[in-house]
């Protein structure tokens, strides 16, 4: 399928160059918080894809419509309506995955990336260019998140998505030399991966320039 | 049209809201049944659980559940699942607690003595991954096994979820999660809180009569209670 260099920046830019969590800062909170795991930050990762995605859509579909004045509370609105829709789904279909995420799906609500991304780039743009967009932003969001959880689950509790990786024998317990680090499982620990994913982005970005 | 006066928005507002609010309450309508199947379903997972039975390669986890338990009683509002395993009664009572970050559960299935514990299932609201959300998994309650909820004297004591290293005095212990202090003191607290709930279950039960007319009489002192 061949995208106009305009399409591809939309798409593509959030992943890397333009990424909402290590360029932008935004949605912060929610990394350190369901970080520990990674099914859980796959998870949210793809709510918050699909969530950005619908909500760019409707708002960019009402962009001429909605009142100057309360364009934020009309943009909050669509934003929970969302959220508590995929929440109910969640709820009636995949009950399972919805306790785990317990209140974190509410949360998205305040996640920064979807009000950043609708005041920044929906409220001005046509429909098909928001959705790439939302989309674009979502999978960078999910890509950090599953990358910091990848660390945080394998040398936290030494799986990863619950499958055991460093063998048992290992552990200290079993006569073996390695201990988990207990510090992946602090939400600080998140913030310092971030921190280092940040590092190593600007580094290699630098580079290519 | 002037998208900017004070009729407009406020219209605008008004419809917006309408709108998402029909849209909220009719998904609430029509996934409201299943939401509510998928609860019960959990319910009955957790008891399954608490009697150590594995639905993880279970297609039907209710008709499982359908043929182990047996019936239901009720103490002062508290359920007790009354189940059969292998000719052996068991008593499945319903916890309740708070943990670090919200509550947590639980369900704990007894001997027919209403002493042993033969196995314990937990849940919880909103635990941290990996430290406190343990308690649901199989080592932390597999530990509970075994272990008596009365002291020597035949007293309701329950039992403690301790340090490792640490010694409770006048009643049986388990190992307490490691990281996850709050949590482990959450559920020895529930253990012991909801234990005297159901006092008067647990104490009146003459251990030496038959447990079938002791259920019987249960049923009757509810329906005397509900009159």
């Amino acid at each position: 399928m061949a995208l106009s260099q305009k399409t591809k920046e939309t798409l593509l830019g959030p992943l890397n160059a333009n990424n909402p969590v290590v360029v932008q800062v935004l949605g912060i909170c929610s990394a350190l918080a369901v970080t520990v795991q990674l099914k859980p930050a796959l998870v949210m990762g793809v709510a918050v894809t699909i969530i950005v995605a619908m909500s760019n859509v409707i708002i960019s579909l009402l962009r001429n419509t909605i009142p100057m004045r309360i364009r934020i509370i009309v943009q909050l609105v669509v934003v929970a309506a969302l959220v508590t829709l995929v929440s109910e789904v969640l709820k009636a279909f995949a009950y399972d995955v919805a306790m785990q995420l317990s209140v974190y799906i509410g949360l998205i609500i305040t996640n920064c990336i979807l009000m950043g991304r609708l005041e920044a780039f929906a409220m001005t743009n046509k429909v098909w260019d928001s959705f790439l967009d939302g989309l674009g932003n979502g999978l960078g969001y999910a890509a950090i998140l599953i990358i910091v959880a990848f660390f945080r689950e394998l040398f936290g509790a030494g799986t990863l998505l619950g499958f055991r990786v460093i063998p048992e024998s290992w552990y200290v317990a079993n006569g073996g030399f390695y201990e988990n680090c207990g510090m992946m499982m602090m939400p600080a620990m998140a913030l310092i991966i971030v921190g280092g994913i940040i590092w190593a982005h600007r580094a290699i970005n630098e580079e290519k320039k | 049209m002037n998208t900017n006066s004070n009729t407009y928005t406020i219209v605008y507002a008004t419809v917006v809201v309408i709108i998402v609010a029909v849209l909220l309450a009719l998904v609430s309508q029509v996934l409201g049944p299943r939401q509510q199947a998928n609860v019960q379903l959990d319910q009955q997972k957790q008891i399954l659980g608490a009697l150590k039975q594995d639905i993880s390669n279970c297609n039907d986890p209710a008709a499982l559940y359908f043929s182990l338990v047996k019936d239901t009683l009720d103490v002062n509002g508290h359920p007790v699942y009354v189940a059969e395993i292998e000719g052996e009664q068991k008593f499945v009572l319903k916890l309740k607690g708070a943990g670090l970050w919200g509550g947590i559960g639980g369900y704990l299935a007894l001997d027919k003595d209403l002493n042993t514990i033969y196995g314990a299932n937990f849940n919880h609201e909103s635990e941290t991954p990996g430290l406190g959300a343990l308690i649901v998994e199989l080592p932390f309650r597999q530990q509970f096994e075994g272990k008596h909820i009365r002291n020597a004297q035949g007293e309701v004591v329950s039992v403690a979820v301790l340090k490792a290293g640490t010694q409770a005095e006048g009643q049986e212990q388990v190992d307490a999660l490691s990281g996850a202090t709050i949590t482990s003191t959450g559920v020895s607290d529930m253990l012991k809180a909801n234990l005297a709930e159901y006092a008067s279950f647990l104490n009146e039960l003459p251990e030496a009569e038959p447990e079938a007319e002791e259920v019987i009489e249960e049923n009757q002192t509810s329906n005397q209670t509900e009159e």
